[in-house]
């Protein structure tokens, strides 16, 4: 049965909503959280194990430093105070594919507490998250149900387990309950998670990316009646994992739970799903019995001690932060707030940093990732880093344009090469032997044909009326199979016309 | 060569220097051993697992490496073999915490200790019986059938490591290794007469000691005399980086305290009694055995004070919630996704993950076990936290506190091992609170991680065993191995020599 939505501007016109985010960060240290075991993203199921990762009777997790220096170098990023003393704990609950049957989490002394982000939203002004926390723990591993007819448990005949991701360390970012946002909250939340992920991948802690499971929130969201106080009953939608699912989750939440108050309704406390096919959330499990995750502390794992100098050793490694670095290149690259706005919404800005470093102009290097590549990346539905052309390839077109041996339509026609997985550009101008033709013989002659095939425009020329100069260039490029110099074809025309 | 009778009657450091003087080799003695093993497990049923053709190939590389002079620099008890309580992982070999959930298990990794015994060339004869997962006084939850003690085979050897600790004073292994939760060594030491000793917490290895209550397991050496112990504890120990809790620091010179202690001599010494470990509910002669063991350190010199531990009157109570919260949350993972039983629910029941581990739980875990997690799941749920699991912490920091002035005025605490000389089997099985009271004096130790053990100090009025206990500060092992050396000295002479002398031992005519 379809839900009963209010439209979205009356739902923010009656009431202010207030939202929340835990965000899962998956990191990529060389290890897992507690013991020796890589982790490879597509690697064979149940590859990456040791005793620890499985759970096995005896085995004993030992924290992973390089996991907690991530964490603190998050702390200082998000402005969180760090704790001195923090501590693991075990949530106790079951779950196929979790091997000791409890995660070990950070639960009341947790490493980060009480920070925030400042995010810039659109219209260029800033909004600030309050953040409560950010935890370290582990993932659990993958259950694959078999036999169903759509994957899922329902149905199902039995279910495979890999452990592979069981025991990655993850960081928890949790915010505290969001004020303020009306009728921008899913605009913040957005600019949040793009924020977090720009973030995150700037200190080399997590690759970040969303369609990989890198990254994933649950996003807490209830609604209040304008002019009152009291936070309303919360709907918690789990694991959504792409950046439009989490706007539309808080969209539609909005308007769902609008229109069950407006007919004076309540709000249920439960666990929903963003359903991606269908662009709504379900209702799961309501939470009338509250899981008991009967936490304490781990007892295997002494209390993690963080000293000032070690953070002051590690705040002196933190690179330039996401928002500063954006400032810079926008004034180094002179762009307006749309163009830098345009390069970010395409995730090409790291890319257009790197072409430009590898030589190349920035107009030219944001002019390829934003066009003809971007073009091929949506045409193929992957991301300008999956596609196999790199900044460098890019600086190399850049730089064959500016010396004149390539021309617009054949550095088109290398990328395009380049982009087909014919090569380097180098072996790709080989190949097709595309050389700029500037020489006078080699064009005289299809110049000739082409005004003698277009005796109007070479009247037309003839008399001084330059426009129809294109046509005569589009010909003689057709004759030349796009090889020739449009600059060299230009300046012959018209001494072939003052003769 | 000697009687095969004679050899395993030898202490371990008697038979390290029969082997370093080529006049018996590692296999002779792990045959030897196998054969004690024949004619007296079907009295006493220490072992779960007899591993014969692992120790033998484990005796005869030793010996060859011997013969080739590629010894030099193994520890003093290289060669001589050794049994393992069944708690421990072992690669290879069937390791079940004698619990039906883990029948057929063969793990695929040893633990450190183990890894450590064979750098040092010691044969493993097999695995010892205890009560399931480390849980009672008695080695009478055993899914596999309670040990019996050799002492007097209608009575227990105690508990959990009943097991090893029978194997060590049949003369089935002239050592074991146990783990102590709350005195799951020196009880069923003290029961059968032989020393057995909890480190300082942390001070050996737990990684694969198959986790009971993790802020309280210590694994430890079982022995027939306290050099033995002392040696044995040096292989074993010292820091590893696979062991959170494990203290970065090298082994305390314990073996040189023992030695020392041989001499007999504690002038300057101050051995602390503690006034609440004692009286009501201590068997006579229990008392009396340790009242004549304190004369004797005063006779050698040391100065005997009293000492005040008001706090150890609890210790009991906080630690019956800390272990079973602990339990509840290690036994968890026994759950028959990965391994060991798996029960799958009969027909009509769902066939759920859900079911199919209620009914593996069900058929896997015996009472005992299954009594103890629940206590803790109430311990830890949302509301009673505080209540329970919060302030037993507290009781723990108390008695913490309570070691800690003692310390100051002595330099060792002593205390009777075990309020009682062994029972019978059946007495205390159906009243658990009974059972419980078997272990108040060894408790407090494991509360505050300090290291203790137990010696026999002789019999008592009904010729069964009684163990005397020392307790040292965290990290100084080696004060209480002086003190338990030299009183072991001074009580051999007073009996005419070790307690295990008056033992009788039928099955070692019948053995080869």
């Amino acid at each position: 049965m379809a839900e009963k939505l209010m439209k979205y501007s009356d739902a923010v016109k009656e009431f202010d909503p207030v939202f929340g985010l835990e965000t899962h960060v998956e990191l990529c240290t060389q290890t897992k959280l507690f013991c020796p075991a890589h982790e490879e993203f597509g690697a064979e199921p149940n590859t990456e194990l040791t005793p620890v990762s499985l759970g096995l009777p005896g085995s004993l997790p030992v924290v992973n430093k390089t996991a907690v220096d991530f964490a603190i170098k998050l702390g200082l990023a998000l402005h969180c105070e760090i704790h001195e003393w923090s501590q693991f704990a075990r949530k106790n609950y079951f779950y196929p594919d979790m091997p000791r049957d409890y995660q070990i989490s950070q639960f009341d002394k947790p490493t980060n507490g009480n920070g925030y982000l400042d995010v810039e939203l659109d219209d260029g002004t800033t909004f600030r998250v309050p953040i409560e926390r950010a935890h370290i723990e582990d993932d659990a591993g993958k259950n694959t149900h078999v036999g169903g007819a759509d994957g899922r448990i329902e149905g199902a005949d039995h279910s495979l387990v890999d452990y592979n991701r069981a025991g990655v360390p993850l960081i928890e970012i949790v915010t505290k309950p969001v004020e303020g946002g009306g009728d921008r909250v899913p605009e913040i939340a957005d600019a949040y998670m793009r924020a977090i992920r720009d973030i995150v991948r700037a200190l080399g802690i997590s690759h970040g990316r969303m369609e990989q499971g890198n990254m994933r929130a649950d996003v807490n969201i209830s609604l209040r009646k304008k002019g009152t106080k009291e936070l309303g009953t919360r709907s918690e939608t789990k694991n959504v994992n792409t950046f439009r699912g989490i706007k539309k989750t808080l969209q539609y939440e909005i308007r769902r739970q609008a229109a069950i108050l407006d007919e004076g309704g309540e709000i249920l406390q439960e666990t929903r799903h963003w359903d991606e096919a269908t662009q709504t959330t379900a209702g799961g499990r309501v939470k009338s019995d509250a899981n008991d995750y009967r936490y304490f502390p781990d007892p295997d794992l002494v209390m993690l001690h963080i000293t000032q100098e070690h953070i002051d050793e590690i705040a002196k490694t933190m690179p330039e932060m996401p928002r500063e670095r954006r400032a810079r290149l926008q004034k180094e690259w002179n762009l307006t707030d749309l163009q830098m706005r345009d390069l970010i919404n395409a995730d090409a800005l790291d890319l257009v940093e790197e072409t430009v470093k590898d030589g190349a102009s920035a107009a030219g290097a944001r002019k390829w990732w934003l066009g003809e590549i971007s073009r091929v990346a949506n045409e193929r539905s992957v991301s300008l880093e999956e596609l196999p052309i790199t900044p460098a390839d890019v600086a190399e077109v850049e730089k064959l344009v500016a010396a004149g041996k390539l021309n617009d339509k054949l550095a088109k026609q290398t990328v395009t090469g380049v982009l087909d997985g014919e090569g380097t550009p180098d072996e790709v101008v080989k190949k097709h032997n595309y050389q700029v033709v500037s020489d006078d013989g080699a064009l005289d002659k299809a110049i000739d044909e082409a005004l003698a095939a277009n005796p109007d425009v070479a009247e037309k020329l003839k008399s001084g009326n330059m426009k129809p100069m294109g046509a005569i260039i589009g010909a003689v490029m057709r004759a030349t199979h796009g090889q020739a110099d449009a600059k060299a074809v230009s300046a012959l025309v018209i001494k072939k016309m003052k003769g | 060569m000697a009687e095969a009778n004679e050899l395993v009657k030898l202490t371990a450091a008697q038979m390290a220097e029969k082997i370093r003087n080529k006049e018996v080799s590692s296999r002779e003695l792990v045959d030897a051993e196998l054969n004690v093993i024949d004619a007296a497990e079907p009295d006493i049923h220490a072992f779960l697992h007899v591993s014969a053709d692992e120790a033998r190939a484990q005796a005869d590389a030793f010996d060859k490496k011997n013969a080739a002079g590629e010894t030099e620099g193994l520890p003093e008890l290289a060669g001589v073999p050794i049994a393992i309580k069944d708690m421990i992982v072992t690669k290879g070999i069937e390791t079940t915490a004698a619990s039906k959930i883990l029948e057929g298990w063969i793990p695929p990794y040893d633990a450190t200790v183990i890894t450590k015994l064979k750098a040092a060339g010691m044969p493993l004869l097999g695995k010892t019986n205890l009560d399931e997962f480390a849980q009672g006084s008695s080695t009478e939850h055993s899914a596999f059938g309670p040990t019996h003690n050799p002492w007097d085979t209608s009575r227990v050897p105690g508990g959990s490591g009943g097991g090893s600790a029978s194997a060590v004073a049949a003369f089935e292994a002239p050592l074991a290794l146990g783990t102590d939760t709350g005195g799951s060594i020196r009880q069923p030491g003290s029961l059968t007469g032989t020393v057995g000793v909890k480190p300082t917490y942390g001070g050996v290895s737990r990684f694969g000691a198959i986790a009971m209550a993790s802020s309280l397991d210590q694994i430890g050496p079982v022995s027939r005399n306290v050099l033995d112990s002392a040696l044995l504890q040096e292989i074993i120990g010292g820091h590893d980086v696979r062991d959170s809790t494990s203290i970065p620091m090298d082994v305390p010179p314990i073996v040189k305290a023992a030695r020392e202690g041989y001499k007999r001599d504690l002038k300057g010494m101050k051995v602390g009694l503690v006034k609440q470990l004692g009286g009501d509910g201590y068997q006579p002669g229990v008392e009396a055995r340790f009242n004549e063991a304190v004369k004797l350190l005063q006779d050698m010199g040391a100065e005997v004070v009293e000492v005040d531990c008001p706090h150890f009157d609890y210790a009991l109570a906080a630690y019956y919630i800390i272990m079973p919260s602990e339990v509840s949350s290690n036994l968890a993972r026994y759950d028959g996704m990965r391994y060991g039983l798996r029960v799958m629910p009969p027909a009509g029941v769902p066939q759920t993950a859900a079911n199919m581990m209620a009914y593996t739980r069900e058929a896997g875990f015996g009472d005992e076990v299954k009594r103890r997690i629940i206590l803790g799941i109430y311990a830890l749920s949302a509301g009673y936290y505080d209540a329970w699991y919060g302030s037993a912490q507290k009781v723990r920091t108390l008695i913490i506190d309570d070691f800690n002035k003692a310390f100051e005025k002595a330099d060792v605490l002593v205390a009777p091992t075990s309020p009682t000389t062994a029972f019978k089997f059946g007495e205390k099985m159906n009243d658990p609170l009974t059972m419980y009271m078997s272990d108040i004096a060894t408790i407090p130790a494991n509360m505050a991680g300090t290291p203790a053990m137990s010696i026999p100090a002789g019999l008592s009025d009904d010729g069964l065993p009684v163990g005397f206990q020392f307790m040292a500060p965290q990290k100084h092992d080696e004060q209480m191995y002086k003190p338990a050396a030299a009183l072991e000295a001074a009580l051999e002479e007073q009996w005419g020599g070790p307690v295990w002398q008056s033992l009788k031992t039928p099955w070692l005519k019948s053995a080869k």
